[in-house]
């Protein structure tokens, strides 16, 4: 099997804040309803839908959606580095940054390393309704309290897809057999998935396409999800400066909102305290 | 001298009371529900393997065959066995799924594909079940207390164990470069 890269091109111009990523992301993944202490620190959302804006007052004000989730760094995976447990590695053949749960220990240092606030922890024991527990996904298993978890891609379709080969006699998996599951439940298309190596699928296209960007690029974590979009003012959200370093983009801009949650999320000041940062309510990461 | 004859035999008898108390105080163990005979389908019905154990079209492995592979040919019993009897009378009259327990079970994070082993890999159900497909009696089924885990993984009566361990010697004996990673194996 040649070695895959897998990846997304986000197109932040198509997403309209609907969250469907958000919730077949949550069915597929076995995440349980939110427990009854939750808060918006400690509910677990794998893909999270961010709703940023240009900072201006009326008639000025433009705002867009940014669909958030592990961007599955391929150069120095900060929490694979910080990992004591080695529960996170990246699979040379696909380029997913996989979690073990089972392995994780739960000290949480990923999560502090985390640039882009894509982990989360598991602080109860998951419970589903009565007569929910039928309705599971067999292909992923449940967590226990105290560990990590985050996005790997919807692993168990990949399985899937390779079983799906292994019966037609090959190893190889067709493009569009493996599709994660907010890619698949995105209505207006805004989420694509593919083969990054593969110089003809329409991510590694949509990739190098000069409207793209990706989350933090400065970092050099080389991350596998691309986003895009004609506004300026969009692209320049994304690119925080390194700490204690000026950025062109943001010489003489301060976070034009601090409710803004992208700018909370991607403000350098996050990246010395990353709990104590704001985090938006509910209602502003979806429909604020 | 007279207090260390006391002092062995002592520890001798809790030691041995120990050895042999204790997978009946780890394991608890059931028998299966019908008393299945791999040998009498493969002797007087020549069934074979891939008649009862099959794939799907999507390449899943359907594992233990629900009732209605079996009620084609015990609509009425063919032979005068007690066993016959009773799994007529108890399960495929009442149209009742005999809750069989896999020996080979896995714990819940384990991705296991047979398809990829059996059809891509060519390996033999043997090499991992033993001799499982052509005994005359069912073993009783044994879990672990403590982690609900069925006890065979680790290796029973002869039989390979199938823990990380060995998946992962058979791999590396056969020059598979296949633990890439960790979800490779795990969900
Ligand atoms: C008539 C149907 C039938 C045929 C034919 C058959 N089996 Fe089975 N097999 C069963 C049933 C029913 C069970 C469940 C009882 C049990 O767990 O042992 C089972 C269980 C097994 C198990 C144990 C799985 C576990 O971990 O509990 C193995 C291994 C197995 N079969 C292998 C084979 C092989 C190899 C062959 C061909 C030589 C074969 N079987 C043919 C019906 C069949
Ligand atoms: C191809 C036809 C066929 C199928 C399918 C089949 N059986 Fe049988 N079964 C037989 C025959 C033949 C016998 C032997 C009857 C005899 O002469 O005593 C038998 C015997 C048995 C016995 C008695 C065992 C003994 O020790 O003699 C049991 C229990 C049984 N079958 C269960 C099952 C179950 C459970 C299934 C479904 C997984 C199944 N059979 C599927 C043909 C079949
Ligand atoms: C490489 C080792 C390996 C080979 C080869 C293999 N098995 Fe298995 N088998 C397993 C493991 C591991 C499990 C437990 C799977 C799980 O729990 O997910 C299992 C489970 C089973 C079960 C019960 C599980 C269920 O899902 O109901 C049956 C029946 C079975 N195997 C039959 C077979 C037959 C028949 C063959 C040959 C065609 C075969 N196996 C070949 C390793 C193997
Ligand atoms: C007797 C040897 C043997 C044992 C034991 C064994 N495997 Fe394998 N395994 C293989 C072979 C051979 C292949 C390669 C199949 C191929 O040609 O792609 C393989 C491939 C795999 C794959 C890759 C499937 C894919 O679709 O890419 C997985 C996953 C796997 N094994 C898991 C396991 C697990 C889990 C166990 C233990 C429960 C296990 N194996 C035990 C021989 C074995
Ligand atoms: C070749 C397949 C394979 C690979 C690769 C693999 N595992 Fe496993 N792992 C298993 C199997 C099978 C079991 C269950 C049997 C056992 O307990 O040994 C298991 C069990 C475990 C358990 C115990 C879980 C429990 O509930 O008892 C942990 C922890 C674990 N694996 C961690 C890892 C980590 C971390 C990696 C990556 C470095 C990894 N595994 C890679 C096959 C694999």
């Amino acid at each position: 099997m040649s070695a895959k890269k897998y990846g997304m091109s986000i197109d932040v111009d198509r997403c309209n804040g609907c969250g469907a990523c958000m919730v077949a992301c949550a069915v597929e993944n076995n995440i349980p309803p939110a427990h009854a202490g939750i808060n918006e620190r400690k509910g677990i959302t794998w893909i999270r839908v961010y709703k940023v804006d240009n900072g201006e007052d009326y008639p000025g004000k433009r705002s867009a959606f940014v669909p958030v989730l592990c961007q599955h760094c391929g150069e120095h995976t900060p929490c694979a580095s910080v990992c004591p447990q080695q529960a996170v590695d990246v699979d040379p053949q696909t380029g997913i940054v996989g979690q073990m749960p089972e392995r994780c220990l739960g000290c949480r240092y990923c999560m502090a390393a985390c640039p882009y606030h894509a982990r989360y922890f598991n602080w109860f024991d998951p419970v589903w309704p009565a007569g929910m527990e039928k309705t599971l996904n067999p292909d992923v298993a449940p967590r226990m309290r105290g560990v990590v978890e985050k996005c790997n891609f919807c692993h168990g379709r990949l399985h899937a897809a390779k079983q799906r080969a292994a019966a037609a006699g090959t190893e190889e998996i067709q493009p569009g057999d493996y599709v994660p599951a907010c890619v698949e439940a995105c209505p207006t298309g805004a989420i694509r998935f593919g083969d990054l190596n593969d110089a003809a699928s329409e991510t590694a296209k949509a990739a190098k396409d000069a409207n793209s960007f990706r989350l933090l690029e400065k970092l050099g974590t080389d991350p596998k999800i691309y986003y895009r979009s004609k506004k300026d003012w969009v692209r320049q959200i994304a690119s925080a400066p390194k700490v204690g370093q000026p950025h062109e983009n943001n010489v003489g801009r301060t976070p034009r909102s601090a409710r803004d949650p992208l700018v909370a999320l991607l403000a350098p000041a996050r990246s010395s305290a990353p709990s104590s940062a704001p985090l938006p309510t509910r209602k502003e990461t979806l429909h604020g | 001298m007279r207090g260390i004859i006391p002092f062995v035999a002592g520890a001798a008898i809790a030691l041995s009371a120990g050895w042999a108390g204790f997978p009946y105080a780890i394991y608890k163990s059931r028998p299966q529900p019908v008393d299945f005979s791999h040998r009498v389908h493969a002797e007087k019905a020549g069934a074979k393997c891939e008649d009862c154990h099959a794939f799907r079209n999507d390449g899943t492995f359907a594992g233990i065959p629900s009732l209605d592979k079996c009620t084609g040919c015990h609509a009425a019993a063919m032979g005068t066995t007690a066993a016959e009897k009773n799994f007529i009378d108890q399960y495929v009259t009442p149209q009742r799924e005999p809750q069989w327990a896999a020996y080979a079970r896995q714990p819940e994070n384990v991705f296991f594909s047979h398809i990829a082993h059996v059809k891509l890999g060519q390996v033999k159900c043997e090499t991992c079940h033993g001799d499982q497909g052509s005994t005359d009696k069912l073993p009783r089924y044994q879990e672990d207390r403590i982690s609900g885990y069925s006890r065979d993984i680790w290796g029973t009566a002869g039989r390979p164990g199938m823990t990380m361990d060995n998946c992962v010697d058979c791999h590396r004996k056969q020059k598979l470069e296949r633990e890439h990673s960790c979800l490779e194996c795990h969900k």
